[in-house]
């Protein structure tokens, strides 16, 4: 096992910790890369997520839609769309925006679909408009699954992310081409281990996130733990499974 | 029903069990898995890169040997280097199609090169005992550094160290390697004193990616290979390496114990006829007119009388 | 698009590749997960420890996991075997949440109901829990379906044939034809194989024809099943 050891080597040498292809400037890159890709795909699914969890249509359409995007290769929309645009983010932005849709769209309509419709009634008989109610009932209510939906996302993205690299001077990703052509296992490995630990901190950001947004006395489509209730019908809980914000690895 | 559904479940249990078991023997019996060197003495296994102008020259020889009379298993299409490399020094694979100097650069990264039948020699010697080299082709697909015509024009630019009359950043674009190797952006500063702003990766091996950044200016100088058949177009320029920073790269074929005297015969006989004109317009005709390996090589051959 | 129709058999070729990648992987990530998952769901502290396990093992990026794994099961770095593997521990990774959780979704009612009726745990969870569980294990089932075959494309990267093979070539050649004939293939693929489980799943659990896909079955229909 000699490349844990130049795995090692490679990690805490000093010189892969400086300038414009160090460790550092490396991950911000990916980090901010990660940002911007599910800020678009939430600018993108999240208002259609809203949409078709607030009104009950198009949800047909939109797990079908979901569905075959989701069996899209990354490599091969990257591959496409670069022969289009040319080198740079643009061609991974695209390919990575498409990736990461899915799950924010699934936690968005899955989010307003698992709140009790007598609450929605409720507010509605108090004398709530439609905004109000999207605003003020659906869309705290619905925070725990669409926060589960990006992050899914957001884990997707970070791993598949390093497909960047095959177009752009960017992101953690060189370091596995690089290391992969020049049979650098240590730089290969060592870049891994790089996105797995941003993944890993990604994650306690989300878990915590998800914590922190629910509502004071609400549980409901908190999908924690499962093994508490009885009778109790959870249909938040088989649609995050079904439509997938659950993770899904798709490059 | 329960007492049925187990028994259907059971079933289909069964059935997909059967069906891994069937497709993993399938799979390790595949020849891609466990490469048949120790299957039938007859058969030659061929290799090519994940390359389609290497892909090209192995199916070449495939057919050449096929029509000798010889029984080919192709394994096409199997990676880089990096990936191909050890299987070949295991015997795997008994024909495959490679470049002299990028293969000896691989094998010893010390090694000096020279001329091509220098490098050639340093090649036969570098190999390991269980693996010769045939006669090498005219052919050669080297690395180059390449601008286009127009900035060539611009700065009055012929050969590698003449960069430095470029008064604009320049970027370099190519492999991801490209940036670590001992002819890279380094040895441009080492040797000619060319300082580079930037390296950008284009995983496609000079392809036409490459060449759209090259156009688009994203970058200024990449590293395309010689018989691209992008240098056709006449907007592309190599500029001219005569303190030869790269090594010459004939195409050449590695060859296992396995190939007698009869085997070689006939790969020494494709390689002579394989000029460096042949190799841009075989190219050409896979990435222009989009034309499938094997119909590309029959035409050839039968042109040229090979088969 | 000409590019398409001269190349049927090339395409058709790297299909049957993909499927030998896909199909074992998918199959065994459900038949490894079902213990793991199992396990995790009984019990809360190996809930913890195996759930935060696979969650780590899906962090990991694909590429350079094949190429440590030949190192690490000592197969040949472009072996068929080799994304096997890799790809039924993202399988796993997927799967072992979904079974724990659809286990978990199992009317804890039922589950008494069956333990009254003379049930062991170990038929009550093959009989009672698990065809339950069934309609979410498929719904997670699917996503792995469309997940596996989706990544195994970026094999080809080390040269592993596949429908990403297309990809690559067509990258290098600039034949866009080529890598759209792979997408599309890929994602045909990907949606026969999901219905292909639905069709099974069909078969497997009638009883969700009639009602709604879920847990929502009825606890006396369940009674009506385990007795019958």
């Amino acid at each position: 096992m000699n490349f844990v050891t130049e795995t090692v080597a490679w990690l805490i040498d000093p010189a892969n910790w400086v300038g414009a292809g160090g460790i550092p400037t490396r991950l911000v890159q990916h980090l901010l890369f990660t940002l911007v890709t599910l800020v678009l795909a939430a600018v993108i699914a999240v208002p259609i997520g809203f949409l078709i969890g607030h009104t009950g249509r198009g949800r047909g359409l939109a797990v079908a839609t979901s569905g075959a995007f989701r069996a899209i290769p990354t490599l091969g929309l990257l591959t496409l769309v670069a022969l289009w645009v040319g080198i740079g983010l643009n061609a991974p932005y695209v390919a990575l925006t498409v990736l990461a849709i899915p799950p924010i769209l699934a936690g968005a309509y899955t989010g307003f679909e698992a709140i009790d419709r007598k609450i929605i009634d409720a507010a509605r008989a108090v004398g709530m408009s439609e905004a109000q109610i999207v605003l003020k009932v659906e869309l705290p209510l619905g925070l725990p699954l669409l926060i589960g939906g990006l992050r899914s996302a957001t884990l997707q993205v970070v791993a598949t992310a390093t497909l960047a690299a095959y177009v752009a001077d960017f992101g953690l990703g060189r370091y596995l081409f690089e290391g992969l052509r020049i049979r650098d296992y240590g730089e290969m490995l060592g870049g891994s281990i790089l996105v797995i630990l941003l993944a890993i901190v990604l994650e306690g950001v989300f878990a915590l996130a998800q914590k922190l947004v629910v509502p004071r006395g609400v549980t409901a489509g908190l999908p924690t733990d499962i093994r508490d209730g009885s009778s109790r019908s959870r249909p938040a809980m088989e649609s995050t499974i079904k439509e997938g914000t659950s993770h899904v690895r798709n490059e | 029903m329960f007492a049925m559904n187990r028994g259907r479940l059971t079933l289909i249990g069964v059935v997909a069990v059967g069906a891994v078991v069937a497709l993993a023997g399938c799979a390790s019996g595949d020849p891609l898995a466990e490469p048949a060197s120790s299957a039938g003495g007859s058969t030659i296994v061929v290799g090519s890169q994940a390359y389609y102008s290497n892909e090209i020259i192995a199916e070449i020889y495939s057919q050449a040997l096929e029509a000798g009379g010889f029984t080919v298993d192709r394994q096409f299409q199997i990676g880089q280097r990096e990936v191909y490399l050890p299987d070949i020094e295991a015997g795997k694979i008994d024909v495959f199609p490679e470049y002299t100097g990028d293969l000896l650069q691989a094998l010893d990264k010390t090694a000096a090169g020279g001329t091509s039948d220098e490098t050639y020699e340093q090649l036969q010697a570098a190999l390991p005992d269980n693996l010769r080299v045939l006669d090498q082709a005219g052919a050669s697909d080297q690395n180059s550094w390449t601008v286009t015509a127009d900035f060539a024009t611009k700065y009055n630019l012929t050969d590698i160290a003449s960069l430095i009359n470029v008064s604009v950043p320049i970027t370099v674009g190519g492999n991801s390697e490209l940036e670590t190797r001992p002819y890279g952006p380094t040895a441009l500063k080492e040797k000619y004193g060319i300082q580079t702003a930037g390296f950008k990766p284009v995983e496609d091996g000079g392809g036409p990616l490459t060449v759209k950044a090259l156009e688009d200016g994203d970058i200024q100088l990449a590293n395309i290979y010689t018989a691209s058949p992008a240098f056709e177009s006449g907007n592309l320029v190599v500029l001219e390496d005569p303190d030869a920073l790269f090594l010459p790269s004939n195409v050449v074929p590695v060859v296992s114990d396995k190939i007698d005297d009869a085997a070689a015969a006939i790969l020494n006989k494709v390689s002579a006829a394989l000029t460096e004109d042949t190799l841009v317009q075989l190219n050409s005709q896979s990435v222009n007119d989009e034309l499938s390996a094997d119909k590309i090589a029959t035409a050839w051959l039968t042109k040229e009388k090979l088969i | 698009m000409t590019w398409i129709w001269s190349n049927l058999d090339l395409i058709w070729d790297r299909t049957f590749d993909h499927l030998i990648l896909s199909v074992p992987s998918i199959i065994l990530s459900f038949v490894i997960a079902l213990p793991f998952g199992a396990l995790a769901h009984r019990y809360r502290t190996s809930r913890a420890v195996i759930l935060t396990t696979v969650g780590l093992l899906y962090a990991i990026p694909s590429l350079p996991l094949f190429i440590v794994l030949p190192f690490i099961v000592g197969t040949s770095i472009r072996s068929p075997l080799n994304l096997i593997i890799a790809l039924t521990l993202y399988g796993v990774a997927l799967m072992v949440r979904v079974v724990a959780d659809g286990l978990g979704s199992v009317d804890r009612d039922v589950q008494q109901s069956a333990t009254a009726v003379g049930f062991s745990g170990w038929t009550s969870f093959w009989q009672v829990e698990l065809p339950l569980a069934g309609p979410v294990l498929l719904a997670g089932l699917r996503v792995v379906a469309v997940s596996t075959v989706s990544l195994a494309t970026v094999g080809a990267v080390i040269g592993a044939q596949s429908l990403g093979s297309l990809f690559t070539d067509g990258f290098q050649r600039g034949i866009q034809a080529e890598i759209i004939a792979g997408t599309l293939a890929t994602v045909l693929l990907a949606l026969v194989l999901d219905a292909i489980l639905v069709l099974i799943g069909r078969l497997l659990m009638p009883w969700t024809r009639r009602s709604a896909i879920g847990v929502r079955v009825r606890p006396d229909t369940v009674a009506q099943e385990v007795t019958a």
